[in-house]
Order: C-alpha cells, then structure tokens, then sequence
C-alpha cells in the first residue's frame, strides 16, 4: 500500500494546475492581444483581458493582408501550408510503405545497401547541408514551386522503419494463404498488408503532417514569389519585415491561425498522435 | 537483417518499389552531402569567377575564427540548456500526472499540445511576451529589478530563446516520462513504501534509476532538436544577436552560405554538423537496439 494522502494530492494538483497556466500562458496572451486593436500596442504594457478588435483583426489579415508590412493575406499563406503538409505526409507514407514492402517480402540483390542509403537520410536533416540542397533544387527548377516545397522533404527513414518493423510483426500465414490462393506481390500488399496498415497509417499521418506544416528554414530557402509562402515563415516576414514595431494584434491574430490546425490534429486525434510519436521512436 | 520466411520472388519489382525513395534520397540528401564536402575543400575568390582547391584549409580556418569558436560555445550552452530545462519541468509534471487516476488524461490533454507549435512560432510568442515595451515579463521583472532587454543583453537573449525552445519540448518529453513512469511494477514501490522510504527517497532510489534508459534517450533526442530543429526560434527572433551571443552553428551555416555568401566556410561547417549528427545518431540507435533486444 502506497499512502496517498489528501495533502501530497492538493501539492500535486497545485503544481500541475500552476503548470499547465505556464504552459497555457503564451498562447494564452497571443490570443488576447488578437482582440486589441493596434493602439493597445503603443501606449504600454498589454492588457490581459479580452478586446472587442477579435473579427476586425482576424478579418483583415485572412483577406487583406497588410501590403506595407509586406505580408499578402494569410488565406493564401494557409492554402500553401495546407498543400505543403498533404503532400509530405501523403508522400512520406506513400513512398515509405512501398520501400518497408520491398525490403520485408522481397530477398534482392543489394538489399542491405538500399536499406544503408535509406537510414542515411536520418543523419542528413536539410539544416547541415543548406547551401548544396538549395543549389540542387535550384538546379532543377524547382524553386518557387509545390514540388520544390514538398518533394525533397518526403524520403522518410522514420517512417520506412515504422512500417518495416509493423510488416515483421504480421504472420507468415498470411502470405502463406495469400500465395495458395493465387495472389501476387500487388494483390497481397493492397487487399492484405494496406488494410492491416491503416493505424499505423493514421498515427504516422498526425505525425507527419505536423512536420510538414511546421516546416520553416525550407519554404524559407526556396520561395522567394509571396503567392509560394507558407502560413509560418510568413509570420517571421510580419515580424522583422518592416524598421517599425511590428503591428502585433495582427501578428498575434497571424500566430493564432497558424498554430490552430496543427493543435487541433493533436487534440482530436491524441490517442493516434501519442502511438504515432512513441512508435516512430523506436 | 531479416525478411520473412517466405518471401516473393521477383527480379525488378522490389527496385521499382524501392526506386521513389531512394531516387529522392540521392538526389535530395546524397548528392548534396556530397558536394558539401567537395565544397568544403575549396575556396570561391569573392565575384565566384575562381574556385581553387586549398585542402583542409576551410577547416583549419574555422578552429581559428573567433566567431566560430563563440557558435560552438553557445550552441552548447543552448543545447544544454534546453535539454536540461524542458527535461527538468517535464520529469516533474509526468510524475505528478502518474500519480493522478481520474484527472490523467486531462493534463495530458493539457500539456501535449504545444507539440505541434512550430519553433519559429514558439520563438515569435515568447519574443512578444519579453517584449521590453509592451511585453508583461520584463514588466514584472522591472518590479525585481531586473531591466530586460533582450536587444542589448546577451543573456538575456540567450534565456529568452532558451525558455521558448525548451517550452515547446515539453510536451515531447512528458509523453515519454509518463509512459516511462507508467512502466514501473507498482510492486517494486510498494515493497520499498513497506520498508519505510518516503517518497523522495522512492524517486531517487527506485523509480529515477528505472527511468535512466528513457532519460538518456530522452536526452539525445533534445540535443539533437535543440541544435538542429531550433533554427526558426532563432531565426524568427534574435537572428543570432545581439553581438552573436545566440548564433547557434545551424543559424551560422545559413548565414555564412546565403547572406555572406561564403561557401567554402559554409560547406565545412555544414561537414562538421554532419559528423556530429551521425555521432548522435549512432550513440541513439546503439541503445534502441540494446532497448529492443533485452
């Protein structure tokens, strides 16, 4: 029996409570100052309490954008976001099952050398080699463009592994009968390995779209045309683009759009985050 | 490494499936690393009309730049400090929560979010709130006598992009320690509450030692975010000042390669951060397989 007295528990909650306001706090803030409209701003310290600005503020930076900080309107921006995270999500999942396929039910010459090459990409993340992978892509033609934002974050190590060690842990039996009754490679990894897959799926999806949206020195690098930017480096232009204070209730109200998808991934699916985060660790 | 017992048999298909991911991974990532280090032996004169081979030179050239040696040092102060702070405030909420039955899931639900704030965006939120004007800390540090000012005070900007990397993380390392936590035999706590040891010494003595291959994970994969992934908090923020006291390595290279245009110095820093991320990739992966195999 582990005593577990009412006072030990009250500290507990106290210290958690406290915890999750820190943690709350930021964000918090942002949202408020989202609500002032930008005189607040000037005349000192913001206040902690609700403005009524909310909809003028959240309206104009959806659809106006402000021309002389040098932001276009966030719709656009969020748009672009959107894309750039489906698509490495999708592609990292799509291109990662066929490799983990490849190398789990296939025997092939030179197999442990692509498996090698594909765990290479772990220890080669865009930020050690800037320079050469942007000369790559401008080679190309790639800059300002989807396929230049998406396509050279989708080689995925984390995820190939994900699904090599879920295809291992699937029985032999299954091929076994897939094969008697007459199956072949693509057959079996439609009608039998995908269905199995679809949690892991989802799981790695949460994770990965995550990433994608959350990209920043990427888009940075390679689009310099405003209508290829995304939500989040749009945010650092709003930020230091101008020799002026920022306008902050629109960047606050920029920083709250920008946040809220990636957080509502989270809560909604918290269970599939939570395996996806831990699994793709292992 | 195995396949399965039984296996198709096919003489291109297993390269045609493999072929999309290893295409992207040479041209993307191989060929790039590649030209890093072949960049890394050379010298560009300052219009890129002439690039001569001078060996190691860039190298030698860097150990020997005072700005360079200053982004090691800060690096590893911000490194360390991140880890060490998010680690710290996450141990602390994940074992309060474990000790929590109906009330787990909603401080989880609470404090696992801001997971999915990018760190540029983390970086933007906490710059405005040390806003030295308008922000409400330095509002209150004002009435302890501090006067924050982020854009003058080294250190100050240094605990401000600390603060907003590591908070960020927290997240991360709490969903591990809890389920870290949550691993631990209840009878081995019993059997020491039994004996007498008071919750302190239970954590010091049985339930942190039980933790160490968590922490330790744990511990190499916030390094590694903190030296790689924090480029945004930067970035978006301090962009490595005031007076270079938070260039971080990963913010060098990309000034040095984009901004000053000096690539032969970029190419060989971007050599050195290779070598360390496969120094911390191998230490990781040397314990999952330990982790897997016991």
């Amino acid at each position: 029996m582990v005593e577990n007295d009412r006072w030990s528990r009250m500290l507990a909650h106290a210290i958690l409570i406290l915890g999750v306001a820190l943690v709350i706090f930021p964000v918090y803030v942002a949202i408020i100052a989202s609500t002032h409209d930008g005189q607040t701003f000037l005349s000192g310290t913001l206040p902690l309490l609700p403005g009524t600005q909310a909809w003028q503020n959240y309206t104009t930076v959806i659809f106006e954008g402000r021309s002389r900080a040098g932001t276009p309107p966030i719709a656009q921006m969020l748009w672009n976001s959107f894309i750039m995270a489906m698509t490495i999500a999708l592609g990292k999942i799509a291109i990662s099952l066929l490799s983990a396929f490849a190398i789990v039910y296939f025997r092939f010459p030179f197999r442990m050398f692509f498996f090698w090459i594909i765990f290479m990409t772990l220890m080669l993340p865009v930020e050690v080699r800037i320079v050469p992978t942007f000369q790559v892509v401008a080679d190309l033609g790639m800059l300002n463009s989807f396929a230049g934002l998406s396509i050279p974050l989708i080689a995925s190590a984390t995820a190939t592994f994900l699904f090599r060690q879920f295809f291992m842990t699937i029985p032999e039996e299954m091929l076994e009968a897939a094969r008697m009754d007459g199956a072949g490679p693509l057959k079996f990894f439609r009608d039998i390995l995908l269905p199995l897959s679809i949690t892991n799926i989802a799981a790695l999806f949460v994770i990965m779209f995550i990433y994608g949206w959350n990209q920043y020195l990427w888009p940075l690098l390679i689009t310099t045309d405003p209508g290829y930017y995304t939500i989040v480096m749009g945010i650092q232009r709003m930020v230091t683009g101008g020799d002026s204070e920022p306008l902050w209730h629109l960047v606050m109200a920029t920083v709250v759009i920008a946040a809220l998808p990636p957080i509502l991934v989270i809560l909604f699916m918290q269970r599939l985050f939570v395996k996806g985060l831990t699994e793709t660790e292992k | 490494m195995q396949t399965k017992q039984l296996t198709f048999n096919h003489r291109w298909l297993p390269y045609l499936l493999l072929a999309p991911q290893v295409i992207i991974t040479a041209i993307f990532f191989l060929w790039p690393a590649a030209q890093a280090m072949y960049q890394s032996l050379l010298r560009q004169d300052a219009f890129g009309f002439r690039t001569t081979f001078v060996g190691l030179d860039n190298f030698t050239a860097l150990f020997a730049d005072d700005l360079y040696l200053n982004a090691l040092k800060v690096t590893l102060v911000f490194s360390l400090g991140t880890t060490l702070l998010s680690m710290s405030i996450a141990l602390l909420f994940a074992v309060m929560v474990n000790r929590m039955l109906r009330s787990r899931d909603l401080y989880t639900t609470f404090l696992v979010w801001p997971y999915a704030i990018a760190p540029a965006i983390a970086g933007v939120l906490w710059w405005f709130i040390f806003n030295p004007s308008i922000g409400i800390l330095p509002y209150l540090l004002e009435m302890l006598g501090i006067n924050w000012n982020h854009r003058a005070n080294g250190n100050h900007a240094m605990i401000l992009v600390i603060i907003a990397a590591a908070w960020k993380q927290i997240s991360y390392n709490f969903l591990f320690f809890l389920a870290g936590l949550q691993s631990i035999p209840q009878s081995l706590i019993e059997a020491a509450a039994i004996d007498g040891a008071s919750r302190l010494k239970r954590f010091w003595t049985i339930v942190f030692p039980l933790l160490s291959p968590i922490t330790f994970f744990l511990l190499v994969v916030n390094i590694v975010y903190a030296m790689f992934d924090t480029f945004g908090v930067i970035h978006a923020t301090t962009e490595g000042g005031p007076a270079q006291a938070t260039n971080i390595l990963v913010y060098k290279v990309y000034r040095d390669g984009f901004v000053s245009m000096n690539l032969g110095s970029s190419a060989a820093q971007s050599v050195i951060l290779m070598a360390i991320v496969v120094v911390l990739t191998v230490i990781q992966f040397r314990y999952i397989e330990r982790k897997v195999n016991y």
